[in-house]
């Protein structure tokens, strides 16, 4: 039993944490008052560019560097999902595109393309199986049963976004521009400046999770599922209701009953799957029936905000 | 005697709208420690005026200068720093966030909240000038008039020694309003400078020193309030001699148009808003609705209109004026009782919530109501409701660029109002309802719409007007139907009756007797 518990609590760090990186960048840019569809997109952009940045530095030397090995991935992951997010506020802040489009088609986007660069190395690795070979870097971020040092980075950057929210000027004048944008204006808060910060700064966070799905969760680049990940990121963000210190458990959590999951015949397996959507739907309605004003939404997310409009 | 100070000297400020020259080479002084009002009809550019001193707009010409020096405003932030704080007409609150988070909202200090020492300055602050206020209570528990408590607050937290209060009156009750002048006398005592836009001249004269009058984005005088009276201020605001009494012709015919009884409605929470609540509304009579904010008069007139559901024993009869015919209206939604026949026109309180759509252009707003007309065409008539935008604008000289272009969202608040009374009106109702119909408008638009309401009367309409202003109820309704927690308080004829009577009948039920 004991053996059991302790194979299973590491396990199931090891499926939440893409949850957690994704639900606590989601959490940060919707705090600015932008609903980031984008997010599964964001994390297979962020995956993908980590992905490459390790196969290629892994085929071009014979030794790796653990500290090249470690930053390469890193480095690329946050470069790609830095440009996704600064698509995004491009789009929804200074261009005032729906939100809900822009993020869906980036979701799209992001899938495609990474699945399609994805195949481009698989066939220049000319390896038979559908397989990408990084198996050398994949070493520098855990063993696939542990979860490695970028879960603990996960966990510090929920906790530190939960108290940056809570606790400091910054994070206060942050929820207020979610809240309401025009008082944020008024009170002389730079307003597309904070949405372009935490927005980008959450599409960052969020592309780590993809990176950790890779890196330390799959350990190739397969037919990844990252998507699946990303869309119950932002059910996370809803249950938790946006706060991501809860989402450390929440995360975790589910992603328990994914590792579960894993051990259900397929029929069994699907239903299983289901759960985190069905407890979210029961949250929903919960937070609903309860009406306590701090639960719901920031109160403009998706809104876009014109100065001049009254 | 020494020598006046002026906190603020506007000079030959000039503000153009593409077009539209909203202030025209203003000169504008604020003397240290005084009350001035700001005087002008819907649309005399007050608030433009204002908002280039609180920084949101920036003026095309002209110079400002603050404590003699000149300075220039180009956002909030530079208004602060000049100790300018406004007070807008709509608040700038964050619903979720605590009285003192708002307040410290956007002020330059870095690092970690420190929202104790934040809470005492503010405790402070409304000790040395009369403020109930808890700073940690949340803006979304808090009642209008201490929503504006907090922004007042605001200013005074970032050290402004100037303070603009842009309508802060209009959703005040009377004893709130009393309040509101306390603090502000207080203010005054303490050195600071205060201009305050209001439309209710008996407020004017009641708290300033001194009134400064616009009249279309000119700057037409001031005069110390000390010598004036309502009749002068009205003149020089309009510019011509307006008459200032409602004229109450009685109607030959009066006969019984609508009949409520055992009236009682509860709200989603199971509260009873309304309490067994009889009444008739005549056909040639206003009859006026009083009570104070909250009393019912909402759940009434909605209940009328078909939008709340009824508690068993209700009745509310509508007697047709051909025929004689009766008829129940109970558990009919708006739709059902336009199709039976009934005419019955409504102005909502809620302007953009419940009578209007923002977006659209007036014509289409207007269409709103007529769309049905024709019910086998699929293709709507334009050429009706068009006509009929053209003869409310021309009629109630709502100013606009054009009738169907333009969102009526861009309109300021007295012409949207315009926009809304004048479709019910054109409805050629049989029973008409208006809420707080003047509210926002200025005085001389709001004798046109008295003027609108007795002239549908004459017409033989039964009127039921509610109203917060007990000297208009007086001047303008046939009967006075008192509200008081739900309840009719009594329903009193409306040309023998004192204000003092209809103000002890809103405290207590039957006025006390």
């Amino acid at each position: 039993m004991w053996k059991f518990i302790a194979d299973f609590i590491p396990r199931a760090v090891v499926y939440g944490m893409p949850l957690l990186f994704g639900s606590t960048g989601e959490i940060l840019t919707e705090k600015s008052g932008n609903l980031n569809l984008g997010i599964p997109g964001i994390m297979f952009i962020g995956a993908i560019a980590g992905t490459t940045g390790a196969y290629l530095y892994e085929h071009s030397v014979a030794e790796l560097n653990p500290f090249l090995a470690i930053m390469i991935p890193v480095m690329c992951c946050l470069a790609g999902s830095f440009l996704m997010g600064l698509l995004y506020c491009f789009l929804t802040v200074t261009m005032r595109a729906n939100q809900n489009v822009t993020g869906l088609s980036m979701t799209i986007f992001g899938t495609g393309f990474a699945n399609f660069l994805g195949g481009v190395l698989t066939k220049l690795a000319k390896s038979d199986i559908a397989n990408l070979d990084i198996t050398r870097s994949v070493n520098y971020f855990g063993d696939g049963n542990h979860p490695g040092w970028l879960a603990y980075v996960g966990i510090g950057i929920a906790i530190l976004t939960s108290l940056f929210l809570r606790y400091t000027r910054t994070g206060l004048q942050l929820r207020a521009v979610g809240e309401n944008p025009a008082t944020a204006d008024a009170a002389g808060i730079n307003v597309t400046r904070y949405k372009y910060l935490a927005t980008i700064i959450g599409s960052m966070i969020a592309g780590l999770g993809g990176l950790y799905y890779i890196m330390a969760s799959s350990r190739t680049w397969s037919e990844p599922q990252i998507d699946a990940a990303g869309w119950l990121a932002i059910a996370i963000v809803i249950f938790t209701t946006w706060r991501p210190a809860i989402s450390i458990f929440a995360s975790i959590g589910f992603g328990g009953l994914l590792v579960l999951s894993t051990n259900f015949p397929i029929g069994i397996k699907e239903l299983f799957e289901l759960v985190p959507y069905v407890v979210t739907l029961i949250v929903l309605i919960i937070v609903s029936l309860r009406k306590k004003r701090e639960n719901l939404p920031p109160q403009s997310l998706g809104l876009p905000y014109f100065r001049e409009e009254r | 005697m020494e020598a006046v100070k002026n906190a603020v000297r506007m000079e030959g400020i000039t503000k153009h709208f593409g077009s539209v020259i909203a202030n025209r080479d203003i000169h504008l002084e604020l003397h240290e420690g005084e009350i001035l009002s700001l005087l002008g009809e819907n649309g005399s550019g007050k608030t433009t005026l204002m908002n280039m001193l609180s920084g949101i707009y920036y003026p095309d010409e002209g110079q400002i200068y603050i404590h003699d020096k000149p300075v220039t405003i180009r956002s909030p932030k530079d208004a602060f720093e000049n100790g300018i704080g406004m007070i807008h007409q709509h608040f700038k609150l964050v619903d979720v966030f605590t009285a003192t988070e708002n307040i410290i909202l956007g002020l330059e200090d870095k690092g970690m909240l420190n929202v104790k020492k934040a809470a005492a300055k503010i405790r402070e602050i409304s000790a040395r000038y009369g403020f109930e206020i808890d700073p940690n209570q949340k803006i979304y528990n808090m009642s209008v008039s201490q929503k504006q408590t907090v922004e007042i607050i605001k200013v005074l937290y970032r050290g402004a020694d100037i303070l603009i209060l842009d309508e802060p009156t209009a959703v005040l009750t009377p004893q709130e309003t009393e309040k509101l002048f306390a603090v502000m006398r207080n203010m005054k005592k303490d050195g600071k400078s205060l201009i305050i836009i209001t439309h209710k001249l008996h407020e004017v004269l009641d708290v300033s020193d001194r009134v400064a009058i616009l009249r279309k984005g000119e700057y037409i005088g001031d005069v110390e309030t000390k010598y004036a009276d309502q009749q002068s201020l009205t003149d020089m605001m309009v510019g011509r001699a307006v008459s200032l009494n409602i004229d109450r012709p009685k109607a030959e015919e009066i006969t019984e148009r609508l009949r409520v009884e055992h009236l009682t409605v509860k709200d989603a929470e199971g509260v009873k808003r309304l309490k067994d609540v009889s009444f008739a509304a005549n056909a040639g009579e206003i009859l006026g609705i009083a009570g104070i904010a909250g009393s019912g008069q909402r759940e009434l007139l909605e209940a009328i209109a078909g939008l709340q559901p009824l508690e068993p024993g209700s009745s509310i009869v509508y007697i047709d004026p051909k025929t004689g015919k009766e008829q129940s209206v109970v558990g009919m939604d708006p739709l059902k009782i336009i199709r039976s026949g009934i005419l019955l026109s409504f102005v909502p309180e809620d302007r953009f919530g419940m009578g209007l759509v923002g977006s659209m252009s007036i014509t289409d707003n207007v269409m709103l109501r007529s769309y049905r007309m024709g019910r086998f065409n699929p293709f709507y008539n334009h050429r009706f409701p068009k006509q009929l935008a053209n003869e409310i604008v021309n009629d109630l000289e709502v100013v606009t660029p054009n009738i169907d272009k333009i969102p009526l969202r861009r309109l300021s608040g007295g012409n949207v109002q315009k926009v809304l009374v004048g479709r019910e009106i054109k409805q050629n109702p049989t029973v008409l309802m208006t809420a707080y119909a003047v509210r926002g408008l200025d005085i001389n638009t709001s004798y046109t719409i008295y003027n609108l309401l007795t002239e549908q009367k004459m017409k033989g309409v039964a009127v039921i007007y509610v109203g917060e202003d007990l000297d208009v109820l007086l001047e303008l309704c046939d009967r006075i139907l008192v509200l008081c927690g739900g309840q009719v308080s009594g329903i009193v004829d409306g040309r023998n009756v004192t204000k003092e009577q209809i103000g002890l009948m809103m405290t207590k039920l039957g006025g006390g007797e």
